[in-house]
């Protein structure tokens, strides 16, 4: 029974993860009809970053509340840079392809892929980067006979906490409403006179904070490791498949579906755990090419 | 009955003939590394130019090309390995019915989308395969791969071993000729098919699918036959590979490497026939003296592609016949 409950939470807690890089992905396909194949990196740039600014200002020695207080504070520091990063790459390299067949935006995003890969080598070295302390100092509860890191639960609330704050910005907001009136009709939006290109950058600005959270929240439970972008980004994919591209809706359901089966499959198929995965994705885009929230 | 209005194809000819020519006498020239690293470029040019059947001629961009060449390789494995069969004639067979197998499968699937749908969908399905070789460790090895020992194959119906002392030299001049024959007929089999009615029909889709099926074209099938040829060329590509590189590991079925398909493709220019050959040649001597230089060779890579696709989206062929062209009119 413990257990179970203990697997129940370490679905949620993926699934919160998850659905920061997911909703990150599809908010960027939704407003700019990109498959970006680089977000997994943002993702792992987000961990890295934090991991370092976390580790190098606070070292592993000294202890105390206040301490732990400014480490959870700095944490999301990789979000911003990613943030940044975002900012930066999306109207130097992707903005004067949009003219182009939709292959070449989704060629520079797979070149980008490989460099961003090496200059996480590049500064940060091979050796993994860590936040552990920020678990170890926040202990554990108790749940029956067990031991479970509070650290997992301050992740999935700041992931309920993302996803209400995404809710609330696309559906409440000026910004938002500008925000799903490009996404629906581009030249309508321009010759309304909305700034498209600058929507264009803050979504993929926005799209990159979330995958750059992603990777901040991450980094405390698991060391930010060459490679983990890759991994992340193939299950975002499927995460949005399932959902559907540019739901965020979508993007939530999606991430607790993954993370279920992915729990239970370790649990009870292993072998065939990733397979499953991929060929829900592939059943739900043969069905329902738009996802389960998607919009024709 | 398609060649009588058409230019004349003798001078094409001569420039194949040529090309063959230059290709067989090199391995006279350069020495045995080199030889081995021309091998596999040709062998990563069957695999774009099928690649590029459904990108340049049939406008779909498959992202999960990686299954149909990991299944030509690991085909080729499970032969020699569990059947305990060296001819590579028939280890070949095996690779393209396997790939054939696969890629009718996954292609019967993937052709009902067009788009980025249908990228994401060949991307999930190679990655279906790519997990169960990764994971059934107990029949594929898991990331340890399989060992394809070149000292067990036999060439020609058992006419050429490869044992005893010199063997590996012996190995590399006679694979060379042996794959560069099969790269002529695949690079001939796949001129006449889009030169046939069939890849005039596969170009009038990519341009223009609506109209296209008011014409008549079967869209769906015709795509479905494209996906099937296009993937039993990769597969061969990925049999031949196979003992080349003497182990097959999972990472020929990962996704990135079917980005590096879509790589070697555009580095040459999709628009052309040539592209994806020259290219794929281009980019293997690319990917290993990056590799060999730097530590950081994805960003060398990575760089290239992005620079590529800002400056010279036509690729090298393209730039070149531009270029042949700016010159001719002056």
């Amino acid at each position: 029974m413990e257990i179970l409950i203990i697997q129940i939470l370490n679905s949620i807690f993926y699934a919160a993860v998850l659905f920061l890089i997911a909703a990150g992905l599809s908010l960027i396909y939704g407003v700019m009809r990109i498959v970006n194949l680089a977000h997994g990196q943002f993702y792992a740039l987000g961990a890295y970053v934090s991991a370092w600014a976390v580790g190098g200002l606070f070292g592993a020695s000294a202890g105390g509340n206040w301490w732990l207080a400014g480490q959870l504070l700095l944490l999301p520091i990789g979000a911003f840079a990613i943030a940044l990063v975002g900012a930066v790459i999306e109207p130097t390299l992707l903005r004067p392809l949009y003219r182009r067949p939709e292959e070449y935006v989704l060629l520079i995003t797979f070149g980008l892929l490989m460099v961003i890969e090496d200059v996480i080598k590049l500064i940060f070295g091979g050796t993994p980067l860590s936040a552990g302390t920020i678990m170890d100092r926040m202990g554990s509860i108790r749940i029956g006979g067990l031991l479970y890191p509070s650290y997992n639960l301050v992740v999935v609330g700041i992931g309920l906490a993302a996803a209400v704050g995404l809710w609330w910005f696309v559906y409440r907001t000026r910004f938002g409403v500008i925000l799903r009136a490009t996404s629906q009709d581009r030249r309508m939006a321009s010759a309304l006179g909305i700034n498209v290109g600058r929507v264009y950058v803050q979504a993929f600005a926005i799209g990159c904070f979330m995958a750059g959270l992603g990777g901040a929240v991450v980094v405390p439970a698991q060391a930010a490791v060459l490679g983990m972008g890759v991994d992340a980004l193939i299950l975002s994919f499927v995460v949005v498949v399932i959902g559907g591209l540019g739901s965020l809706e979508g993007a939530l359901v999606g991430a607790l579906i993954v993370s279920f089966v992915r729990t239970a499959g370790i649990q009870f198929f292993p072998e065939i755990e990733l397979a499953a995965l991929y060929l829900i994705a592939a059943a739900v885009l043969l069905i329902r090419p738009t996802g389960l929230f998607g919009r024709a | 009955m398609q060649a009588r209005t058409g230019p004349s194809h003798a001078p094409l000819l001569v420039a194949a003939a040529i090309a063959v020519a230059v290709l067989a006498l090199i391995p006279s020239l350069v020495d045995l590394y080199q030889t081995e690293l021309l091998i596999y470029g040709l062998t990563f040019a069957i695999a774009a130019l099928g690649f590029n059947l459904l990108l340049g001629y049939t406008g779909l961009l498959s992202f999960g090309h990686s299954a149909y060449f990991g299944t030509g390789a690991y085909a080729v494995a499970f032969i020699m390995r569990d059947l305990s069969v060296h001819s590579m004639e028939l280890c070949i067979l095996g690779g393209v019915l396997g790939s054939f197998v696969i890629s009718a499968l996954f292609g019967y699937v993937c052709v009902r989308h067009t788009r980025i749908f249908f990228s994401i969908l060949a991307l999930a399905l190679s990655q279906v395969l790519w997990s169960l070789a990764f994971k059934f460790f107990w029949v594929t090895g898991g990331t340890d791969g399989i060992r394809v020992p070149r000292n067990q194959i036999t060439l020609l119906a058992g006419l050429m071993d490869f044992t005893g002392s010199g063997s590996y030299q012996r190995f590399v001049y006679a694979y060379y000729y042996y794959v560069l024959i099969l790269f002529v007929i695949a690079v001939a089999v796949m001129w006449v098919i889009v030169h046939s009615p069939f890849g005039k029909a596969l170009q009038a889709i990519r341009d223009n699918e609506t109209r296209a099926g008011f014409v008549g074209v079967p869209v769906r099938r015709y795509r479905w036959i494209a996906f099937v040829i296009s993937g039993c060329f990769t597969g061969l590509a990925g049999a031949l590979w196979a003992p080349l590189n003497g182990l097959t590991t999972p990472d020929i079925l990962y996704w990135p490497f079917s980005g590096e398909i879509v790589f070697m493709t555009v580095l040459g220019g999709f628009r052309t026939f040539t592209g994806p050959i020259v290219g794929a040649i281009a980019f293997n001597y690319l990917k290993v003296y990056a590799v060999a230089g730097s530590p950081y060779w994805q960003l060398v890579l990575g760089g290239v592609l992005i620079v590529l696709v800002m400056v010279l989206p036509t690729g090298i062929v393209g730039t070149i016949e531009r270029l042949a062209a700016k010159l001719r009119r002056r």
